[in-house]
């Protein structure tokens, strides 16, 4: 494994001195279509015109919004050949997959095609760049629909000013992929910035799984992802979502989601942040036809000085619909989170079913968190209830644990491990969940020197 | 439809009439210096008071109204169209007999002498900017309890007024309060001894009579070591057709080891702006409640505090707010925990019926290195019809192990079997209806004085009335 010197080298050796994120648009994009090149424009002016988010803001209430100072970061190159090789060593993760695309730098390292009956069975799974020529009419009537509403309209702006990597996935009607899908996205030098993107598009009672791995090559090199993932689930299908967050902790991070979800179709999302100096999530779920359902979870454990912020809004449109939301977040250290989350049920969203807790469990004297569940109900025949609760740890359980003598140190870990675990269960993907619950063993890990 | 209430013999437009009165004082429509240099003339403040005064001003006109979060209804408040004092003479009387007789009336046909004489220790009456009436019975002034007017508060008793005016809430809180300070005339100042337990309740009126008025009534309560106090205000307005704003700000102080209850059913018409800042300092071991119902007004602003000061100190809202149409309660309860072993509870219930919006907005905030703090809030909120509207907005933060928060919420509406079932035992689909509702408030009441919950109990069953079909 190289170390952070040898990244640090080859930023420098590297004859061209690549410009600043917030300086100048991402360049090269001209064999692409021309909507797309307007929308980047479009992106650009719009970032370059609005305001810095202020704590005065409603949506960036208890943020730390100093940590988005960008001006340090730029686009990276691509990793050098012995670093691809350990990127691509490192990004085996599943075993068993229907496909995946590795990135780097917002560069495109490898794609492991979908199986041949998949592609017959007309399954797109392609990186956006490529998506955008081949299947530009798809890819256009859904990228990025849906407007940031959650407070960073400006970051929405910028990413669309410059994204370059990421993946566009299409599901036919009825077809079921028994395998998830893996995208990894690395940030590999020193302030280099990413723009991930995704785009899930589900056809009519279609079924799939995918999984979208951040990471960091080096275990310190500051940088900055911003990134988008839109999916849409078309009327009876079954979308599940997984993000597993691991930046290193000196990187700030901003990922701005958009759920749609169609009649009779359900959307689940599990969301799992580890990493980032400050990590902020922006998840909102439109439930825009009868039987719709989303169930939103997330699990967040922040040491040191870590700050998560998540934002949701679980929207009703349509009447008959449901969302449940599920958010933990264990905090130690200096560690901060915070949570604002609406449930908003629109006028004649009649027999809405709406749940939303959020849990804190605060692990040292110097953790903070911020909780601020919201409802707006415009409607009537609504069940709807929110909870948000924090604490520590049990005393009578530690001792429980104590006196088969486990060690003290032990026993918090097992308490920990089991309050976050009620949240990976739900997902109800063994293969998926025992990949979590080893990140999530792995922080701990690094968390006790 | 209309139900059987001919046994009801209160309603909420039994403030709904007002007298032509000759005001002796009148500073006049709009708001700037003179009009502020104008109340401290009338009053003969202190310099302290005028400087006070006059600096609130320039913090109220610097501060932009509360936009970002708040309604936009706000907006219709023309700051330059209200009138900011107007009174009838400047010394409230302790007899009935004394007070002029076209404000006798008023009180009268609300029945407050006739209150006074069956269960308060005192009463105090506010037409427009001032206190006309302020009376405490024998035994209780005997006992060094002090109950008065905040302006004969603070002209004969400054060394105990200057000490903790504006102490809890600053000028600068919000652009309200700063209003408050600018221009503030009447409400009540009460001072408790140590030891000293007032058995029955003390009671403040707070009525609006003219037309395109603002009353900024300023009230500061200090219960001293060990003392107990229960304050009740109610307020009513006539119904014009012109936007009335009042706008108080209500200090409360319990010191080591006293119990503050502050009673309020609101019942302003439904042309009044409502917006309030109340907040209590608890100090060791002492307990302020406050018992909050709003019924009336058009859009209500009002997030009653506590800042638990002291060790083991306690503070709890009870909160009832009942939004019918075209009205917004936008009411909730700020809990600051600034010592150990800290306890708050929140309990808050709403009913939105017709086009009715109730908000609820609550701060908790559980800073560093406290220990066995605890939080609890309960928010349930009762939809009556399609077009109503509920609305939560809880900020909870919590610092550091050791301490226990929670907080709960739930929306829901009257089922169809109950109603239902209520209709097959002969009742009409409104009376069953509005025993539904009153069972949704009916745990949060039952805390209540005897007196106020049957008056909130039948002033609910009149909101409900016509709510169904």
């Amino acid at each position: 494994m190289s170390n952070g010197t040898a990244v640090l080298e080859e930023v420098t050796q590297t004859p061209a001195v690549k410009s600043t994120i917030t300086s100048s648009p991402q360049e090269g994009a001209d064999d692409l279509p021309l909507w797309f090149q307007q929308q980047r424009e479009q992106g650009w002016r719009e970032f370059s015109t609005m305001p810095n988010p202020t704590r005065k803001d409603q949506a960036w209430r208890f943020s730390n919004v100093d940590a988005l100072d960008l001006s340090p970061y730029r686009f990276a190159n691509a990793p050098s050949d012995d670093e691809q090789v350990e990127i691509l060593e490192r990004s085996a993760m599943l075993n068993g997959k229907s496909g995946r695309l590795i990135f780097a730098n917002d560069q495109l390292l490898e794609r492991d095609a979908l199986p041949e009956s998949l592609r017959k069975a007309g399954v797109i799974f392609q990186p956006l760049e490529r998506a955008l020529i081949e299947h530009e009419d798809l890819v256009r009537k859904h990228f990025m629909t849906q407007p940031a509403v959650l407070g960073s309209a400006k970051f929405a702006a910028l990413h669309r000013a410059q994204v370059r990597a990421g993946a566009f996935i299409y599901v036919p009607r009825a077809v079921e992929l028994e395998l998830p899908i893996e995208i990894f996205h690395w940030l590999v030098d020193e302030n280099a910035a990413v723009f991930p993107h995704l785009l899930l598009v589900a056809d009519e009672l279609s079924k799939i799984t995918v999984i979208e791995h951040f990471r960091s090559f080096d275990q310190t090199a500051p940088g900055f992802a911003c990134g988008v993932n839109d999916l849409i689930a078309g009327r009876g299908a079954m979308v599940k979502y997984i993000c597993a967050q691991r930046w290193n902790e000196n990187v700030t991070a901003l990922q701005i989601n958009a759920t749609t979800v169609e009649r009779d179709a359900s959307a689940m999302s599990l969301n799992l942040h580890l990493g980032g100096s400050y990590s902020r999530f922006e998840s909102l779920s439109r439930l825009v036809g009868e039987g719709a359902r989303s169930d939103l979870l997330a699990v967040a454990v922040a040491h040191r000085k870590q700050e998560f912020d998540a934002r949701t809004l679980q929207d009703h449109v349509s009447p008959h619909t449901a969302s449940d939301l599920l958010y933990k977040n264990a905090l130690d250290d200096r560690a901060r989170t915070t949570f604002g989350g609406l449930i908003r049920v629109e006028p004649h969203a009649h027999f809405t079913d709406a749940y939303q807790k959020v849990r804190n469990l605060l692990l040292s004297d110097d953790a903070e968190a911020n909780s601020m569940p919201g409802l707006e109900i415009l409607a009537d025949n609504v069940r709807c209830t929110h909870g948000a609760t924090s604490g520590q740890i049990d005393e009578d359980e530690l001792f429980y644990l104590r006196t088969r003598g486990i060690p003290v140190k032990v026993a918090q870990h097992l308490i920990v491990t089991g309050f976050l675990n009620e949240v990976v269960q739900r997902l109800d993907q063994a293969a998926i969940a025992t990949h979590l619950h080893r990140l999530i063993e792995q922080k701990f890990a690094s968390g006790a020197d | 439809m209309k139900t059987d209430t001919s046994a009801v013999n209160i309603d909420r437009d039994v403030g709904d009439f007002h007298y032509k009165v000759e005001y002796g004082y009148d500073a006049g429509v709009g708001l700037d210096e003179r009009v502020v240099n104008y109340i401290s003339d009338v009053k003969q403040d202190p310099d302290w008071v005028r400087e006070f005064r006059l600096k609130a001003l320039q913090t109220f006109e610097s501060k932009p109204l509360p936009t970002h979060w708040a309604s936009k209804d706000l907006e219709a408040i023309d700051f330059n169209k209200i009138r900011y004092y107007l009174a009838q003479g400047q010394r409230s009387t302790r007899s009935w007999d004394e007070v002029p007789e076209d404000v006798k009336r008023t009180f009268e046909r609300l029945g407050i002498p006739e209150q006074e004489r069956k269960f308060l220790a005192g009463v105090e009456a506010q037409f427009d900017s001032e206190a006309v009436y302020s009376n405490i019975k024998k035994a209780v002034g005997e006992q060094g309890v002090i109950f008065v007017g905040s302006t004969e508060g603070l002209k004969e008793h400054p060394e105990i007024f200057r000490r903790w005016f504006g102490k809890v809430i600053p000028t600068g809180d919000n652009k309200f309060s700063a209003l408050n300070s600018a221009v503030f005339s009447g409400g009540s100042f009460i001072y408790v001894p140590p030891g000293v337990k007032v058995k029955h309740p003390l009671q403040a009126y707070f009525r609006i009579n003219a037309e395109n008025f603002g009353q900024f009534e300023r009230t500061l309560i200090i219960c001293d070591e060990g003392s107990e106090l229960t304050y009740m205000e109610g307020c009513t307005a006539p119904k014009f057709n012109t936007a009335t704003l009042h706008c108080a700000v209500v200090e409360l102080i319990a010191l080591k080891g006293a119990k503050l209850q502050y009673i309020t059913v609101q019942n302003w018409s439904p042309n009044v702006f409502n917006l309030v800042t109340k907040r209590g300092l608890a100090h060791e071991e002492s307990e302020i409640k406050w018992i909050d119902c709003n019924i009336g007004s058009r859009l209500t602003m009002k997030y009653p505090g506590v800042v638990l000061k002291g060790r083991k100190s306690r503070g709890e809202v009870l909160s009832i707010a009942l939004a019918n149409n075209g009205q917004h309660q936008d009411t909730g309860a700020k809990m600051i925990h600034a010592a150990d072993e800290t306890t708050s509870n929140i309990i808050s219930k709403s009913i939105s019926i017709g086009t009715g919006r109730a908000t609820y907005r609550g701060l908790v905030h559980v800073p560093k290195h406290l220990k066995n703090c605890k939080n609890n809030t309960e928010c349930d909120a009762l939809l009556i019809n399609s077009t109503s509207r509920t609305d939560t907005y809880p900020a909870i933060t919590v610092r550091g192990t050791g301490n226990s928060v929670q907080h709960e919420a739930s929306v829901s509406q009257v089922s169809a079997e109950q109603i239902f079932y209520m209709q097959q035992r002969g009742l009409s689909e409104a009376q069953a209806m509005s025993l539904s509702v009153n069972g949704f408030v009916n745990d949060l009441v039952r805390q209540f004085p005897m007196e106020y919950s049957v008056e909130l109990k039948r002033l609910i069953e009149l909101e409900m009335e016509g709510s169904v079909g």
